[in-house]
C-alpha cells in the first residue's frame, strides 16, 4: 500500500510537484539555520479546552520559535474512577460504564468488557449472540473510524470529508438506536448475552448501510488520499519506526501503520475472527498519512467482515440458558415462581464468579482494548476492574512523534493517534 | 426478518431472552494444573526460586508470579531471550485484593512466538517498592505512572514518577487501594475548599519547565507582566 502519488494538485508552489514523486512537506521542520538574533524558547499551552485536542487534553510545548522542542500531556481532566466504581457494582452493572468511557465507538467496549467476564467465568455464549457481538463490533469500527476521518480531516483544513462522514455516522447512531434505544451510550450487552435479540429490519437496515456506505468512502478516498495538501501535511510527519512502535506500545492502526502487522482479531482470535476473509492493512512510513491509509483501508475490510457476518448469523436464542446468568422472560417472572426466584437472585445478588483473573483484548477502534478482570471465589463483584485503554498508550508517544515538528503539524500528529478522552482518563 | 419471530419491537421486551441449547459452564481456573506454556519450563529452570508459583486461569492464560526482587532481572530475560522475545508490554497495573499485599501486574505478548504471558509480583502493602521496566518497554512510563498513582507503588529507576490522572497535590491517596473509601477521604466540604484554594497559577510543573525556565507573559509595553508565573 501506500503509493504517494498526487492526483488533486490544488497548490501554487512549485515545490509541491505533481507526476507521482513522493511529495515532501513544503515546511521542512528541519535544517533551519541558526539565526543570528538572541532568541529564547517559549512554552505554550494547548486545551484542556480546545477543539484540536479532542477533547480535555492539556499539551504544554516547549517551543524554539515553531519547532516543537518537547511536549507534555496532561490528562486526568476527565477522571471518573469507572474502574473504583465498578468494584462497587455487581458484574451487569458495570457494563454501563464501559460506553462512557469510549463513547465513539461504545459497543466494542460493551462487548469486550462482557467477553473477558465470560471467559472468566467459562461462559460459552450462543452462536448467534457471537454473530451479533462481531456485527456490533465491526459496525462500530467504522463508527469510531469515521469520526476519526471527519475530525483528523478538519484539522488539516478539509471540511467536506467531515460532512460525508457525519452523514455515515448518522446512519450508525439510527442502527444503534433501534438495537438499544440509546445512540451512543449502548449497553447492548449482559454477561451471557445481549440486552435483547436484533429488532426487526435492523438487518436490513445495515445491509443498506453496507451498499451506500463504500460509495461515500471512495468519495472521501478521492477527496484526501492524493490531495496535495493533505499530503503535504501528513507525509513525513510523525512517524515512528517499527521497533520503536513495538517498544512504545502503539496498537491498532497506529502501530500497522509503523509496518507491524499486529491485529488482535489475527494474532489472538476470538469469535472466530480466524474464519472470516478478511485483511489487515499494513503501512511501511509508519507516519500521520499510513495512519490514514490503514483507518481507510480497514473501514472497507470491517464493510467485508460484515457482510459475511450478516450471511452466517444464525437464528436461535441470543442468551445462555442458564438461570444464575440470564434474566427470565418478563412473562415467566410474573407467572413462575422459579423463574422470579431467580430474577429476583439476579438482581439483587449477581452472577457469582469463580476465583481467578482473565484479561482478554480485542481489537478496538483505537488498538488492541484489553479487559483484565479479578474475582474471589464466589465474588458478584470484581475485585478488580481494568481497563487496558490503547489511547492511553498511544497518546504516551506524543511527545517522541512531534519532536522535531511544527506545532500546526503536532496538532495532526494528535489527531492521527485517534485517541478519546473519556478512555484515556477514565 | 426471517430469523427474527418478533413481529414488533415491543414483543421483544415481553418475550425477555430466549433459551438457549448450549450449556457450557464449569470450573475454569484450575491452580493445579500444569501449565503447557512453554514461558513457564523455561523460567523455572533458569530462575528456580524466583519463580514463586504458576497457574492456568481463565481456561488458558497462564500467570506467573515472581519474585519481586529478581522482577527486572526475570523480565529482562523475557524479553531479551531469543526463546521469549515478549517486545510488547500491553499492560501494567495493580490488584489490591485489601490484604497485606498489592500485586503489580504485567500483561506481555510476544510478536514473535504470538504468545502471551501475564507476570505478578506481589508487593508488602508495607513496602511496595518495585523496579521499572520503564527501560525495556517505554510503554511502561505511563503505566506504571498509573499504578503509582492509583495504588501508591513507588517504580524504582522510572525516569518522570509522577500523578498522571489525579492532580498532583492531590492529598486523599490512591483511588484504587481497597482501605479508600469510593467517595474519597476528605468530605465533600474539605474537598470543595482545597479546590477554592487551590492556586490556579500554579499550572506548570517542574518537567514542563525543564527547557525553558520560567514563561513570561509579555505585556503589550514589552515587559513582562507581573504575577505570571
Amino acid at each position: 500500500m501506500a503509493t504517494r502519488n498526487v492526483e488533486l494538485s490544488v497548490g501554487r508552489n512549485p515545490e509541491m510537484g505533481v507526476g507521482g514523486l513522493p511529495t515532501a512537506s513544503p515546511l521542512a521542520p528541519f535544517d533551519i539555520p541558526e539565526p543570528a538574533f538572541d532568541t529564547e524558547e517559549m512554552l505554550i499551552n494547548i486545551g484542556p479546552q480546545h477543539p484540536a485536542t479532542h477533547g480535555v487534553l492539556r499539551l504544554v510545548c516547549e517551543l524554539d520559535g515553531e519547532t516543537v522542542l518537547s511536549v507534555t500531556p496532561h490528562i486526568g481532566y476527565l477522571h471518573s474512577s469507572f474502574e473504583k466504581l465498578g468494584e462497587y457494582r455487581t458484574w451487569n452493572q458495570i457494563v454501563p460504564l464501559t460506553d462512557r468511557m469510549d463513547y465513539l465507538a461504545p459497543l466494542i467496549y460493551n462487548c469486550a468488557y462482557v467477553m473477558s467476564v465470560e471467559k472468566l467465568m467459562g461462559i460459552q455464549v450462543t452462536e448467534r449472540c457471537k454473530i451479533v457481538r462481531v456485527l456490533c463490533m465491526e459496525m462500530d469500527r467504522i463508527f469510531g473510524h469515521l469520526l476519526w476521518l471527519g475530525t483528523t480531516a478538519i484539522d488539516v483544513g478539509a471540511f467536506t470529508p467531515f460532512l460525508y462522514a457525519f452523514q455515515q455516522r448518522e446512519k450508525i447512531y439510527k442502527l444503534h438506536e433501534a438495537l438499544t434505544g440509546a445512540r451512543i451510550t449502548t449497553s447492548a450487552t449482559r454477561v451471557g448475552g445481549m440486552m435483547a435479540d436484533l429488532p426487526p429490519g435492523w438487518i436490513e437496515g445495515l445491509t443498506k448501510f453496507l451498499d451506500e456506505f463504500p460509495k461515500t468512502l471512495n468519495e472521501v478516498d478521492r477527496l484526501l488520499t492524493g490531495n496535495q495538501i493533505h499530503i503535504g501535511r501528513t507525509q513525513g510527519v510523525g512517524a515512528i519506526s517499527a521497533a520503536d512502535a513495538i517498544n512504545c506500545g502503539l496498537t491498532g492502526p497506529n502501530l500497522r501503520a509503523a509496518g507491524v502487522p499486529y491485529d488482535v482479531r489475527k494474532d489472538r482470535p476470538y469469535y472466530d475472527y480466524e474464519t472470516y476473509d478478511f485483511e489487515v492493512p499494513v503501512g511501511e512510513h509508519g507516519d500521520c498519512y499510513d495512519r490514514y491509509l490503514c483507518r481507510m483501508e480497514e473501514m472497507r475490510q470491517s464493510v467485508r467482515i460484515l457482510r459475511q457476518a450478516i450471511a452466517r448469523l444464525p437464528g436461535g436464542p441470543i442468551n445462555v440458558d442458564d438461570p444464575n446468568i440470564s434474566l427470565p422472560s418478563k412473562t415467566d417472572c410474573m407467572s413462575d415462581m422459579e423463574s422470579m426466584i431467580h430474577h429476583f437472585k439476579l438482581i439483587t445478588e449477581g452472577i457469582k464468579a469463580p476465583e481467578g483473573d482473565c484479561y482478554l483484548a480485542v481489537e478496538g477502534s483505537k488498538g488492541e482494548l484489553g479487559m483484565y478482570v479479578v474475582a474471589e471465589e464466589g465474588s458478584t463483584k470484581p475485585v478488580r476492574w481494568r481497563v487496558r485503554p490503547p489511547s492511553f498508550v498511544n497518546l504516551s508517544t506524543i511527545e517522541k512523534l512531534a519532536k522535531g515538528h511544527l506545532v500546526s503539524d503536532l496538532i495532526m500528529i494528535n489527531a492521527s493517534l485517534d485517541i478519546v478522552l473519556g478512555e484515556i482518563d477514565r | 426478518m426471517a430469523n427474527n419471530p418478533s413481529s414488533s419491537a415491543l414483543d421483544a421486551v415481553e418475550l425477555g431472552p430466549l433459551p438457549s441449547e448450549i450449556r457450557v459452564r464449569g470450573a475454569v481456573t484450575s491452580a493445579a494444573a500444569p501449565s503447557d506454556h512453554p514461558s513457564v519450563a523455561a523460567l523455572v529452570t533458569r530462575f528456580g526460586a524466583g519463580i514463586v508459583r504458576h497457574r492456568v486461569s481463565a481456561g488458558d492464560q497462564t500467570v506467573v508470579w515472581v519474585d519481586p526482587k529478581q522482577s527486572l532481572e526475570i523480565l529482562t530475560w523475557l524479553k531479551n531471550d531469543a526463546s521469549q522475545l515478549y517486545d510488547m508490554m500491553s499492560d501494567v497495573t495493580g490488584v489490591d485484593y485489601g490484604g497485606a499485599s498489592v500485586d503489580v501486574v504485567y500483561q506481555m505478548f510476544s510478536t514473535t512466538h504470538k504468545r502471551a504471558l501475564r507476570v505478578r509480583c506481589e508487593l508488602p502493602a508495607n513496602a511496595l517498592e518495585i523496579d521499572s521496566v520503564v527501560g525495556l518497554w517505554k510503554s511502561a512510563d505511563w503505566l506504571e505512572r498509573e499504578v503509582f498513582d492509583l495504588f501508591g507503588v513507588k517504580f524504582r529507576g522510572h525516569p518522570d514518577l509522577r500523578r498522571i490522572l489525579m492532580p498532583d497535590d492531590y492529598a486523599e491517596g490512591n483511588p484504587l487501594r481497597k482501605d479508600f473509601p469510593l467517595r474519597g477521604r476528605f468530605s465533600r466540604a474539605e474537598q470543595t475548599r482545597r479546590a477554592l484554594e487551590q492556586d490556579v497559577e500554579r499550572f506548570y510543573t517542574a518537567t514542563d519547565l525543564k527547557h525553558g525556565g520560567t514563561p513570561q507573559q509579555v505585556t503589550a509595553g514589552g515587559k513582562p507582566a507581573e504575577g505570571v508565573d
